[in-house]
């Protein structure tokens, strides 16, 4: 599997990444190294292996349905780069 | 399960195009807001109307390092709605993060369930119409975060986010393609409803969002293969949804017919206009990446847990329509109208312990739902308790009062309450059965129209005259059965 | 009396029960030592009037005997913990200006029981980088000037772009080189794929990565979930057992931290290896390491079986796969864990056209190269097509990698000995221009513990023909860490405390 520019380009996209036309051709050049890297992983016989979701395996701790933690709406902009009274502030979403 | 049945093609269901009929294949994805105290994944609280950004804990925020813990009553919930909707409970299930960017998305990704869902299979019995019951199966449950909310009004190049919603928990119910048609939809997203207010695990409030469907349309020559579906987002109440439904089919029928093709799509359905228009202007080619939730287990619990929540659950619509028409005699179109919500039934029973059941029944639906409706007032609030309209019966049962007085009387504690037994003594309402005093009136009324009893002895339907006569002269509260022996004795019919 | 900076936690916590030194004396000292050492970089936050204020108060707490069992020690935080009011950026510009309104737990930890914070301390960027060169802060040196350096040189290069100095490690690069530069008592620390072990080895410095779920993760910025695990650098075995104990514990708010009692971790310590079974994976023997880290394991096992312990060549077959399955797992939930930076909430914004323009213009600035590429990376392999190839298969290759340890533990191995890095400390600029995957190497020892959710620590072995740190690796069960420090003290005490150098850079 080899990395096009299209599919760099795409990449930032759905990463929401920034990239400049000449930044292209180096993350491919790196992605595909990486890619390289990884496919030794291709020779495991992987058949009939669970994927690891918890490596330590236990029960899950629920909490209790009760109203314990509001920050309270001051604390939660208090570090928004722009707000308006205690709404957090971005531009127009069309939707 | 039993899907087949209701896959089928349903032939009353097919429309008339122009070249020939049409199937209508529905499938829905309910979103159901969970009844809780606090949030999926956070102690924040799920009220609504609070000022922004008012219940948010600091993991709703999103802030560097905070992780999710879940809330016990949700899953309970969860598995309650699988039970009430006859579905299969996963005892293992897996939360997956679905990853894209929105504002009011803090996360960046929306905590979901994707491949491993709490409820699985599943069905719901769906009246459409009073001699019409289909099934529609269900596919899965799923639990999952809401988002917040984004307000675009306020700024012409800027938006507000409040997240007071974000982390909400949510229960989206997907149905197996087995809808036919508007009606089905309406009847089967009302269906639902209903269960899930019966279980108590969402309080159905569309005007709020906190019900509202996804619904997947597409049509197809009967017999062939699925169509294209489109998808009408967010379609908040039933009417709408059912308004959804036609719409969009006879738009995809039209293109088909015209000889073009359907887009697979998300479209939004406008009521003002009663059609759906596409969303494509902001949609992106979707990847959202889902992978489990590295900060969450898989979710597991015993059959034990299940079978207490089994043990807990309310009696749901269906078992008591079967027993408000065995227990009851009621006929099905009137065990449905009662049932149709927990109180009403409950309010039902209360008036038809030890009375008659079938008259309770007619007074419920025709006097009581009726007045309801027409003042917009919920069940809960009724003017007229359970124990008033059961007193009410139990005056014309004994023949204190006539029917019609009942309607009065009822009008009375609808207004004014008090104890009806009371009202009909202090405001001389009782029938009058004495034979003796019914006599003297209908003597006077016989003496003074000679020429009356002449043409209802040659026409004895002009008794009526003679019964209204004196019914009106005695205040309507002559017993009309002993008016009507008397009369006929009187005048030799 | 050695100076207050060169002592043990160990020692100065018993000089202060003792009421020999007091905790605001012990402070000022450190502060005073954080100051003339800045040309470390090792601070990216100083906290001297907090600082002084705890002592104070510790000072109080000495006094009338209800002293914690931190009461009055100095420490250093990483920057990945949020530290309430005080910067918290987890050395990246996208978190620019970020003060949290919330305390981690295991901070917060440290502090109930009677810590002074001196500041907070430089890292690789989210903890992606085993060099601390990633910081958006810049590079921390390391207090260990390069073989043959004179002071003056290393000074004149701190002066400038400290190109030629040798790097700490990483990413808890600022710890170590705190720690080692005895600018604190101990510090926190993070390890994701050797993130503290290999840091701890590159300055002798001694340091544990516990058990997965044994230190809550709650106020600790992620880098990735499944992996990341707090932990001390401290300059003794049982400076590291001290901090343990205080930083360990479930925490009902971290879901995957575990309900498991802590110990008292320094008890283990002086406890007899006699009879322990310690695994000798031959995998780790890899092609092309150096003679002197060879040398290194031939005597940490020599060392280990003189005191008792028994010797037994082991297998585990999946270790070679570790290290590329642990750059799919890793950067895939980094790149998920990083979406939160998107200017909205807090930290950097970067205007742009519209919603899209100003997340892309933001995270473009606010995150380095490093990060960059990693949430990339993390993101192809979760896309449409590939989450099958590389994700799932990562994962499925992570359990058979759990598998080998669970087998030889079955078999009764105790614990596992292996070097902790193929090297010892590069120079900063030596590795950066490269080939990212050759900066990879460094964690190929460390990174299958962190696969498998192990204990894991780092404890010089001795230096190199050089002149350099060297450390070894001991792996242990699950919740096992008194094994390790049992035996970490063992190779402490055969290899002889290292000489930390002498502050030529202050």
């Amino acid at each position: 599997m080899s990395v096009d520019h299209a599919t760099v380009r795409r990449i930032a996209h759905l990463a929401r990444i920034a990239v400049t036309d000449d930044e292209v051709p180096h993350l491919a050049g790196e992605l595909n190294a990486l890619l390289s890297f990884v496919a030794e992983l291709d020779q495991v016989d992987v058949a009939g292996i669970e994927p690891m979701t918890s490596v330590i395996p236990m029960k899950m701790h629920m909490r209790a349905d009760v109203v314990t933690d509001q920050a309270g709406a001051d604390a939660i902009v208090a570090n928004a780069p722009v707000r308006e009274e205690h709404f957090f502030v971005v531009p127009k979403v069309v939707e | 399960m039993n899907a087949p049945a209701a896959a089928q093609t349903r032939q009353s269901k097919l429309i008339k195009g122009a070249t020939g009929d049409w199937e209508i294949v529905v499938g829905m994805e309910i979103h159901a807001q969970v009844n809780s105290e606090a949030k999926l994944f956070s102690g924040a609280s799920t009220q609504f109307g609070a000022s922004e950004n008012e219940h948010v804990s600091l993991v709703d925020a999103a802030m560097p390092g905070m992780l999710p813990v879940i809330n016990e009553e949700c899953v309970k919930q969860a598995v309650r709605s699988g039970l009430g909707l006859k579905a299969r409970i996963n005892r293992r299930s897996v939360f997956d993060r679905k990853n894209y960017f929105y504002p009011d998305l803090p996360q960046g990704y929306q905590i979901s369930q994707y491949k491993s869902p709490i409820v699985g299979e599943g069905e719901v019995l769906v009246d459409v119409s009073p001699t019409e019951q289909v099934r529609i199966g269900i596919e899965r449950l799923h639990l999952e975060q809401d988002a917040g909310k984004s307000v675009h009004d306020q700024s012409p190049n800027m938006s507000l986010v409040d997240l007071n919603r974000a982390g909400v928990a949510l229960m989206e119910i997907v149905s197996k393609p087995d809808i036919r048609s508007a009606d089905e939809a309406r009847a089967y997203v009302s269906k639902v409803r209903t269960i899930l207010r019966y279980l108590g695990t969402c309080d159905g409030d569309m005007e709020k969002g906190n019900l509202r469907a996804d619904v997947n349309v597409s049509v197809r020559r009967p017999g062939e293969p699925l169509g294209t579906r489109c998808e009408i987002k967010n379609v908040n109440s039933i009417r709408f949804i059912g308004q959804a439904v036609d719409a969009e089919a006879r738009r995809q029928i039209a293109i088909i017919e015209d000889g073009g093709k359907i887009d697979q799509e998300t479209r939004l359905f406008d009521p003002a206009r009663g059609e759906t228009r596409s969303m494509r202007s902001k949609e992106e080619a979707h990847d959202y990446r889902y992978f489990p939730d590295p900060d969450l287990l898989p979710l597991e619990f015993d059959q034990a847990f299940v079978d207490a929540l089994a043990a807990g659950l309310p009696e749901l619509p269906d078992a008591k329509v079967a027993r408000f028409m065995s227990a009851y005699g009621l006929q099905a179109y009137d065990a449905n109208v009662l049932a149709s919500e927990r109180e009403s039934a409950d309010y039902f029973e209360a008036v038809a312990r030890g009375r008659d059941a079938k008259a309770a029944a007619n007074w419920v639906i025709n006097e009581l739902f009726g007045r309801l409706n027409k003042e917009g007032i919920d069940i809960t609030a009724s003017p007229v308790s359970a124990e008033q309209l059961g007193a009410i019966l139990d005056l014309i049962d004994a023949s204190t009062i006539s029917g019609k007085i009942a309607k009065d009387l009822f009008e009375i504690v609808w207004k004014d309450g008090g104890d009806p037994h009371a009202i009909v003594e202090a405001r001389g309402m009782k029938q009058v059965t004495d034979t003796g005093a019914i006599e003297a009136v209908i003597d006077a009324i016989v003496a003074a129209n000679p020429d009356k009893v002449a043409q209802a002895q040659a026409k004895p339907t002009m008794l009526g005259w003679f019964v209204g006569q004196a019914m009106k002269q005695s205040g309507g509260k002559a017993n009309p059965q002993t008016v009507n022996e008397i009369l006929k004795r009187k005048l030799g019919l | 009396m050695t100076s207050l900076t060169d002592l043990t936690l160990a020692h100065a916590r018993d000089l202060l029960l003792a009421k020999d030194i007091s905790a605001t004396e012990l402070t000022e000292a450190h502060v005073e030592a954080v100051e003339k050492a800045r040309a470390l970089n090792a601070f990216v936050a100083e906290t001297p009037d907090k600082a002084l204020a705890m002592a104070k108060a510790a000072d109080g707490r000495l006094a009338n005997g209800t002293a914690g069992p931190l009461e009055g020690i100095p420490l250093g935080i990483k920057d990945l913990y949020a530290t309430e009011g005080v910067h918290t950026q987890a050395a990246s510009h996208i978190l620019d200006g970020f003060k949290p309104r919330y305390e981690s737990t295991v901070t917060s930890q440290l502090w109930r029981d009677g810590a002074v914070m001196l500041g907070k301390l430089n890292m690789d960027e989210f903890a992606m980088g085993s060099s601390n060169e990633t910081s958006f802060y810049g590079p921390v040196a390391s207090p260990w000037l390069p073989p043959e350096w004179t002071r003056e040189k290393g000074r004149s290069a701190l002066a400038g772009d400290k190109q030629g100095l040798l790097v700490p490690g990483g990413s808890s690069g600022g710890s170590a080189s705190a720690v080692a530069a005895r600018l604190c008592l101990g510090a926190t620390a993070s390890d994701t794929g050797g993130s503290i072990r290999q840091p701890a080895a590159f300055t002798g410095t001694v340091g544990i990565k516990p058990t997965y779920g044994r230190c809550s993760r709650w106020g600790m910025v992620a880098f990735a979930s499944s992996l990341d695990q707090a932990g001390p650098i401290a300059r003794s075995v049982r400076d590291c057992a001290i901090l343990m104990r205080s930083m360990a514990g479930y925490d009902p708010k971290d879901t995957t931290s575990v309900d498991v009692a802590v110990p008292d971790y320094e008890a283990a310590i002086g406890a007899s290896v006699r009879g322990k079974r310690i695994g000798i994976p031959k995998e780790y023997r890899i092609d092309g390491m150096p003679a002197e880290i060879e040398e290194l394991w031939t005597k940490g096992i020599a060392w280990l079986r003189d005191a008792g312990a028994e010797i037994v060549e082991i297998s585990l077959p999946h270790t070679r796969y570790a290290l590329p399955a642990y750059y799919i797992v890793a950067p895939a939930e980094a790149s998920s864990n990083l979406a939160r930076y998107d200017g909205v909430r807090y930290g950097l914004r970067v205007p742009g056209k519209d919603i899209a323009s100003m997340y892309e213009n933001t995270r473009a600035a606010g995150f380095g190269k490093e990060v960059r590429r990693r949430v990339m990376i993390g993101t192809y392999v979760l896309s449409a097509g590939y989450y099958d190839a590389y994700y799932v298969r990562a994962q499925q290759i992570r359990t058979l990698i759990k598998r080998d340890f669970e087998t030889v533990f079955a078999d009764g191995i105790d614990a596992i000995l292996t070097p902790a890095t193929p090297s010892a400390a590069f120079g900063i600029g030596e590795k950066t221009s490269a080939d990212p995957i050759e900066m990879y190497l460094n964690d190929v020892f460390t990174v299958t513990v962190n696969m498998a959710g192990l204990p894991g620590i780092a404890v010089p072995g001795g230096l190199s023909p050089k002149g350099l740190p060297l450390a070894l690796q001991l792996i242990g069960k699950p919740f096992e860490e008194e094994t390790l420090f049992s035996l970490g003290e063992v190779i402490e005490q055969a290899a002889g405390r290292i000489k930390l150098p002498e502050p030529w850079w202050a």
